[in-house]
């Protein structure tokens, strides 16, 4: 059992000052933002109402976490693992293991807990596709490194492809659903092709702006899409042909059965409960691939891996459309489930909240990433009347796991094959390999 | 020719704005070659900043307009560099030894924060503002069609030129400017011969952000309308105006933001005003791909 690091000395006078100091730069931060509220007038002028409340409660608020901070923590870096037991963490370690059967079961048995329960379908329904997206875009983010801020323009060139296959070809969605997904990956190699030469962070730049591109196009181009207004009656899915309705040659009365809506909702959660396995399922294959290895490469060391003869663009282009693929597949899922699409569910910041799923989950970690979804989206659910403060959590969220977790808060997933640091060579170990070759090479001459 | 000569006018004007918010994305690169993320919304933060210091003043009883704008003026400058020193201060230092995409992931994150923490302390409906300078000039008149140059026009450009002005100054003649370009060329070498790194760099960060609040002020003035996600694409423009004038050049910002403007103001003028965001950002995926080095930009030499 590792001990607790020990109490440093702290010296108060220091940590009140300091506090007091946090407590300073916040009053400037919110004096004006958050303790004046601007409001719309009768005649249209604004004009303002004071909140000096909430600004004392929030300048209080950082005045004592700096306090606290200072006088726990102060000047040492520790870390919490530290004051866990060994045995704990022994057993925590085997925590995942358990954890992704545990998940599965109960995401297989969901929909006959909650038969009757519709609204706890939806959601489930709704944090499914979440988690398929964000194993998507771990591919992209979590495995290649590439930072894609425009992954929903992926999932909206598949909810766009289905919808618009079906209003003027009246193609199913079995049909559809493959056609999305390669639709969505050919999106991903045009637009990956030229900018994955370019280095990280302009790579991120450019994903948005092909998102917003992609959204802005949606939106404008009145005579395809229909812009704004988006497309309704997009057909429903059929259970393999068998329409979900209380007709002959429908399901209910094929396997004569009561006829019931929860049929439908119950096959579409089993849908997306299977498409997101199957983004699992591929993701770890191809990650026991050269092609997933040269992923994983390429996200801890690019320039060693163009020193070692892998062609990086290529390798980057596939982990881009094999992202885009499932995005594609997910955005066909959508737009059968909503029966309606539009633009306005395709914006920034959908990219961003699936971005945060990965990112919390562990970038790289399947079941971080399966938690982290069903624990936020969950979450926010369950507080309600806080909905619109979650983008500003998710933002926060983002910004203190890479400070305190960077690996991931639910999970942590470390490349498949990793270089521990530098190796110790002590002279001893030179002199052997040198006698060795020496000796070799005499060998030779002989 | 006089649709063409307002066009110009309004394009100069337009990118006036993309600079000033430009040159904060610059700065930041050349010395630490990360993004930041959040710069387009601590612009957006600086608008808001000016709008509800300018409805105080009034309240206030302040209200000739010169004199409030300058106070206006003076506090958004201050707070929105207090943002800035605190967003470097919180989100970006303690990450300057991580791994390669943990700046920018917590850049992102504090743009979505302070988007969102704008939207819920403001609202999200848009928050206009009455023309506060009114007035301006005929410029030329030629059958129905006349050239105006309006005063906003007129203070923006100037405001821009003489900011520009001293900021050069402060780079090529000052102590501090002397460390910025130190920090620029080598990080570890500047803080081996003295320089204190640490503050060089959130001095970078305060005078962006305070570059950022004047281009703030003059969107308030010139739109007279803001709301919460102006920061997003203005940022996204911004960015695009580095690209383009070469990332890590100064002039090559000022540049590249007149170009953003003109471009755009052009394209809304002669092609489609849908189109016009899509227009920039096309520009952006171009540059970046056959000229990545931009106008003014140096080549980037790789460092492993």
């Amino acid at each position: 059992m590792s001990s607790a690091p020990k109490a440093a000395r702290v010296n108060i006078a220091t940590a009140f000052k300091r506090a007091l100091f946090a407590a300073i730069v916040a009053f400037g931060l919110f004096s004006l933002l958050l303790g004046a509220r601007t409001h719309t007038g009768a005649n249209g002028a604004l004009f303002l109402s004071g909140r000096p409340d909430l600004l004392a409660i929030v300048v209080g608020i950082v005045f004592a976490g700096a306090l606290l901070r200072e006088l726990i923590i102060g000047e040492r870096s520790i870390s919490l693992a530290a004051y866990v037991p060994e045995a704990v963490r022994e057993r925590a370690r085997v925590l995942p293991a358990l954890a992704a059967p545990a998940l599965l079961a109960f995401a297989l048995a969901a929909p006959i807990i909650f038969y009757n329960n519709r609204y706890m379908l939806d959601l489930g329904i709704m944090i499914l596709t979440y988690v398929m997206l964000g194993w998507g875009l771990n591919i992209v983010v979590g495995l290649a490194g590439l930072l894609d801020l425009g992954y929903v323009a992926f999932y909206a060139v598949g909810a766009y492809s289905y919808a618009l296959l079906a209003e003027h070809f009246g193609f199913s969605f079995w049909i559809c659903l493959p056609l999305a997904g390669i639709l969505a990956s050919f999106w991903g190699i045009i637009l990956g092709f030229p900018v994955l030469r370019l280095r990280g962070d302009y790579l991120a730049i450019v994903t948005m702006a092909f998102g917003e591109i992609i959204r802005l196009v949606l939106l404008n181009w009145q005579a395809l899409t229909h812009g704004p207004d988006g497309i309704s009656g997009i057909p429903r899915p059929s259970f393999f042909g068998l329409p979900f309705n209380n007709a002959p040659g429908g399901f209910a009365q094929t396997f004569g059965l009561q006829y019931s809506f929860t049929h439908r909702i119950v096959f579409l959660y089993y849908l997306i409960l299977v498409l997101a396995l199957i983004t699992n399922f591929v993701t770890i294959r191809l990650r026991r691939l050269p092609i997933g290895r040269a992923w994983e490469a390429l996200r801890e060391d690019e320039i060693a891996c163009r020193s070692l003869g892998i062609n990086t663009t290529n390798t980057k282009l596939t982990a881009f459309a094999t992202g885009a693929m499932f995005a594609g597949f997910a955005g066909s899922f959508f737009a059968t489930r909503q029966g309606f699409i539009s633009p306005e569910s395709f914006t920034f910041t959908e990219s961003a909240m699936v971005l945060a799923i990965v990112v919390l989950g562990g970038m790289g970690s399947q079941i971080g990433v399966a938690v982290a979804a069903a624990v936020m989206l969950g979450g926010f659910e369950f507080f309600r009347e806080f909905a619109q403060f979650r983008m500003l959590v998710f933002g926060l969220a983002m910004v203190l796991i890479m400070i305190w977790r960077p690996r991931g808060l639910v999970a942590t997933r470390t490349p498949t094959i990793f270089l521990q640091g530098p190796k110790e060579v002590g002279a001893d170990v030179v002199r052997r390999a040198r006698a060795k070759s020496w000796s070799w090479r005499r060998a030779r001459h002989d | 020719m006089e649709y063409f000569l307002q066009q110009l006018i309004n394009g100069v004007t337009l990118g006036a704005i993309y600079g000033l918010i430009a040159i904060g994305y610059t700065m930041v690169y050349g010395i630490i070659g990360m993004i930041n993320f959040a710069h387009g919304d601590i612009f957006m933060v600086g608008a808001f900043v000016a709008l509800i210091a300018f409805l105080a003043l009034v309240a206030l009883g302040v209200t000739a307009v010169p004199l409030a704008l300058f106070l206006v003026l003076l506090i958004a400058m201050a707070v929105t560099a207090l943002y800035g020193w605190t967003v470097e201060r919180i989100a970006y230092r303690p990450l300057r030894r991580s791994f390669r995409l943990a700046p920018l992931i917590s850049a992102i994150g504090m743009s979505i924060a302070l988007e969102n923490f704008v939207q819920v302390a403001q609202g999200a409906r848009v928050k206009p503002l009455p023309p506060l300078i009114p007035g301006g000039y005929t410029l030329m008149h030629d059958g129905g069609f006349a050239v105006r140059l309006s005063n906003v026009q007129i203070i923006v450009v100037v405001t821009t030129v003489v900011l520009m002005g001293i900021f050069s100054w402060l780079v090529a003649r000052t102590r501090l400017g002397r460390d910025m370009r130190a920090c620029e060329q080598d990080l570890k070498m500047a803080s081996l011969l003295g320089v204190d790194v640490n503050r060089t760099i959130s001095y970078t960060f305060v005078i962006g952000a305070a570059l950022a609040a004047v281009a703030g002020i003059m969107h308030l003035l010139y739109y007279g309308v803001i709301d919460f996600y102006i920061g997003f694409i203005a940022g996204v423009k911004a960015f695009t105006a580095a690209v383009l004038g070469g990332i890590g050049s100064l002039p090559g910002a000022m540049v590249g933001g007149l170009l953003i403007g003109l471009i755009e103001t052009f394209w809304s003028a002669y092609f489609s005003i849908e189109y016009k965001d899509v227009a920039a950002f096309s520009i952006l995926v171009i540059v970046l791909i056959f000229l990545p080095t931009g106008i003014l930009g140096r080549p980037e030499v790789e460092k492993v």
